[in-house]
């Protein structure tokens, strides 16, 4: 049996089950994946990322699996002694090994939630992304909304706790298809602040196939860290979604070191004025790796603020795609909109598509782009050099410091010297 | 310490250095006059192993070895110190950061500990009060948005910092104010032993009467053309390089 045939037959079984009130969204998820099917690279937003060579392999959709809390402590984030642990297992929610520590947050599975007193919260934006993401892998990913989770933050309360999300793939044993799906509502006056990381145990192939919908209400203040760093035979497609249904401030920054093939969808609608969002990225490349960010902004309503900065390193054979659309729709006069995306290239092997779309539909608008691919500057290397410094260290250095204005903006400090942690590894080269 | 012989040196097509001598010993300080383009700036950067420069006849002895044949770094840890005419600009990269590295691979490299975070910041403090910098400066990205002054203040403070051998000062004194100069000769001054030596690439004598050299050269169209005692310098600020490229041209014809 193949992977589409898996899927498929998992979906009858599903939807003959009773009590689900999201059977008619998924019905329509699935109508829209088997009309769609998986992406090729004749889709407009697909070029650069052949996501169908994934399904080639058979795949197992989401096979249950057993990770102990001892295999778990290897993979949990620094911090994590604080944190709300959100665990989800080949894409299904583990209670047992998830950590739920601040009463402000409560989380539930999605067919619980789109039943009880969050039902109309969760009718009116799940599936908001779907206005951007119009795909097969999205709507497979929707079919099975059901068995994803809602995540709560409540009104006016501040997580003190942050609430780390870890997708686990346990490939130990098969080759997994997995595709969590998250509905988080961030109430009014909330401060909260998100990471989310993905591991992989085993060497057998798999692919995450993730939507996170994201709502914030007014006056919220959410970070978001990303960070990927998974195993080379680990794909996956993310989708994150923000919603700033109030004037809120949004920070995302999406750090990606390793895994296979590597798709992020980022968007942010700002549908309130004077709402504020940044957004970062640094994506640092070897082996034969390929990372695709593609980012949509959409200014829906006035005065609003939106900056994006792009880093990119990529080295080996490894290739990279930036794709970053922003809108600014007639009624959002007086946007700000800023978005810029640089690449340095460090070997003949690497390449980089990098592509800026504005399309901006109101005049009284502040919008700027630019994107750049370039080497190492030769003059700067020869500048540490002369001074004694090697040219490997010569090197690590200056590729640290072209990325230092990414690292800058991972704000708490554990997260902050994790990061580093990874780029000081992979840059071969020790700080003291 | 440094001995060039028959130096040809070029970029691309372009034959910049035709045939160089120069002898520098211990404890001496040489300045190297001479005209726009006429090759000053290309014999630093030849010296400190610049990559797109290409030699292609002579030889530079430094300390007994083949300098030609070393990489910049080895140079730099033999000894040799190059103060840019034009400081490169490094974003992300802390001026701090930069010279604790510098300092550590050159001590490795002459099979040297490191110093650790204490000894370090003894040494700075005491390099930054000999150069008047201030610690703000120097927690800044490297020379990024530095005023000219403060690019070469910066570059022999690092002199300071690396002690070389041999430093070599590529219009250090350019776009410096009177006092910069004077902090700077009296920086490059206090380095100074029997041991080390300078060679200071100017356009100007004032330098030189904070930093006495012992010879001067002028070099011109590739070549030094003349060397004298440092009254040469004098006379070069009075007369101009026109009784120089006469001589020369004379003797060309003769
Ligand atoms: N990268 C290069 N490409 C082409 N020509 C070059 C290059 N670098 C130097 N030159 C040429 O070589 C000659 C010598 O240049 P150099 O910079 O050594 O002069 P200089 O004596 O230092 O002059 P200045 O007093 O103006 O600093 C000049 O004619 C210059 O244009
Ligand atoms: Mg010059």
């Amino acid at each position: 049996m193949n992977t589409i045939e898996n899927i498929k037959e998992r979906f009858q079984e599903l939807q003959s089950a009773n009590g689900n009130k999201l059977k008619s969204l998924e019905q329509n998820a699935f109508d829209a994946f088997n009309k769609m099917g998986i992406p090729t690279a004749r889709h407009e937003e697909w070029k650069y990322t052949r996501i169908g060579n994934v399904f080639n392999k058979e795949l197992h959709f989401k096979p249950t699996s057993t990770i102990t809390p001892q295999e778990l402590d290897q993979m949990r984030l620094p911090g994590h002694e604080n944190a709300n642990e959100i665990v989800f297992v080949n894409g299904i929610f583990s209670t047992s090994l998830s950590n739920v520590r601040s009463k402000e947050l409560t989380v539930k599975s999605l067919k619980e939630a789109s039943a009880g007193e969050f039902s109309e919260i969760v009718s009116k934006n799940l599936g908001n992304s779907n206005r951007y993401s119009k795909d097969g892998i999205h709507a497979l990913n929707s079919a099975f909304a059901h068995e994803g989770v809602f995540i709560h933050i409540s009104n006016g309360k501040i997580a003190e706790h942050p609430v780390y999300i870890y997708h686990i793939t346990d490939a130990r044993e098969t080759n997994v298809l997995a595709q969590p799906r998250n509905l988080v509502y961030v109430s009014e006056r909330a401060e909260i602040e998100f990471a989310e990381t993905h591991f992989t145990l085993g060497v057998s192939e798999s692919f995450t196939n993730e939507v996170l919908e994201i709502v914030v209400e007014k006056d919220a203040n959410v970070s978001y860290y990303k960070i990927q760093n998974d195993k080379e035979q680990s794909s996956q497609v993310c989708t994150t979604h923000f919603r700033q249904v109030g004037k809120s401030y949004i920070h995302a920054v999406t750090i990606s070191l390793n895994g296979g093939m590597v798709r992020n969808n980022l968007n942010i609608t700002l549908e309130a004025e004077h709402a504020e969002a940044h957004l970062y990225g640094l994506y640092f490349l070897q082996g034969n790796s390929h990372v695709d960010n593609h980012t949509v902004v959409d200014h829906v309503k006035a005065n609003c603020l939106s900056n994006e900065l792009y880093k990119g390193i990529v080295s080996d054979n490894a290739t990279a795609v930036f794709n970053g659309k922003i809108f600014v729709q007639p009624h959002a006069q007086k946007t700000n909109a800023y978005q810029s995306n640089k690449n340095i290239l460090l070997s003949e092997g690497a390449s980089v598509n990098t592509k800026p779309q504005l399309e901006i539909f109101a005049d009284d608008v502040k919008c700027s782009h630019g994107c750049t691919v370039g080497q190492l500057d030769e003059e700067g290397l020869f500048y540490l050099r002369s001074r004694g410094i090697s040219e490997d260290t010569a090197r690590s250095l200056l590729v640290h410091a072209f990325a230092i204005d990414i690292l800058e903006h991972v704000k708490p400090a554990i997260l902050r010297s994790y990061v580093d942690k990874l780029i000081f590894e992979r840059l071969e080269f020790e700080t003291s | 310490m440094l001995s060039i012989r028959n130096l040809h040196a070029g970029i691309e097509e372009k034959k910049i250095l035709k045939g160089l001598n120069l002898e520098i010993n211990a404890g001496e300080v040489h300045a190297i006059m001479g005209p726009n383009g006429s090759g000053k700036s290309t014999l630093a950067s030849v010296l400190a192993g610049r990559e797109h420069y290409e030699v292609s006849e002579g030889s530079v002895e430094f300390l007994g070895k083949n300098l030609l044949e070393l990489s910049p770094e080895a140079r730099a840890g033999e000894g040799l110190f190059l103060a840019f005419q034009y400081p490169i600009e490094i974003a992300g990269l802390t001026t701090t950061n930069f010279i604790k590295t510098a300092v550590n691979e050159i001590r490795k490299y002459r099979g040297e500990q490191p110093l650790d975070a204490v000894q370090f910041l003894k040494m700075m403090k005491e390099k930054m009060a000999l150069m008047n910098i201030d610690q703000s400066l120097l927690s800044r990205s490297l020379n990024e948005g530095f005023s000219g002054g403060e690019k070469k203040r910066n570059e022999i403070f690092q002199m300071a910092m690396l002690q070389p051998k041999l430093a070599i000062l590529d219009e250090t004194d350019s776009g410096l104010d009177i006092d910069a100069i004077r902090i700077v000769a009296n920086g490059v001054n206090k380095l100074r032993n029997k041991d080390n030596a300078v060679l200071l690439v100017t356009h100007y004598q004032r330098l030189l009467d904070y930093i006495v050299p012992d010879f001067v050269h002028v070099l011109y169209n590739g070549q030094i053309v003349k060397s004298g005692p440092k009254e040469l310098a004098l006379e070069l600020e009075e007369r101009g390089y026109d009784f120089i490229k006469n001589e020369v041209n004379a003797a060309q014809e003769a």
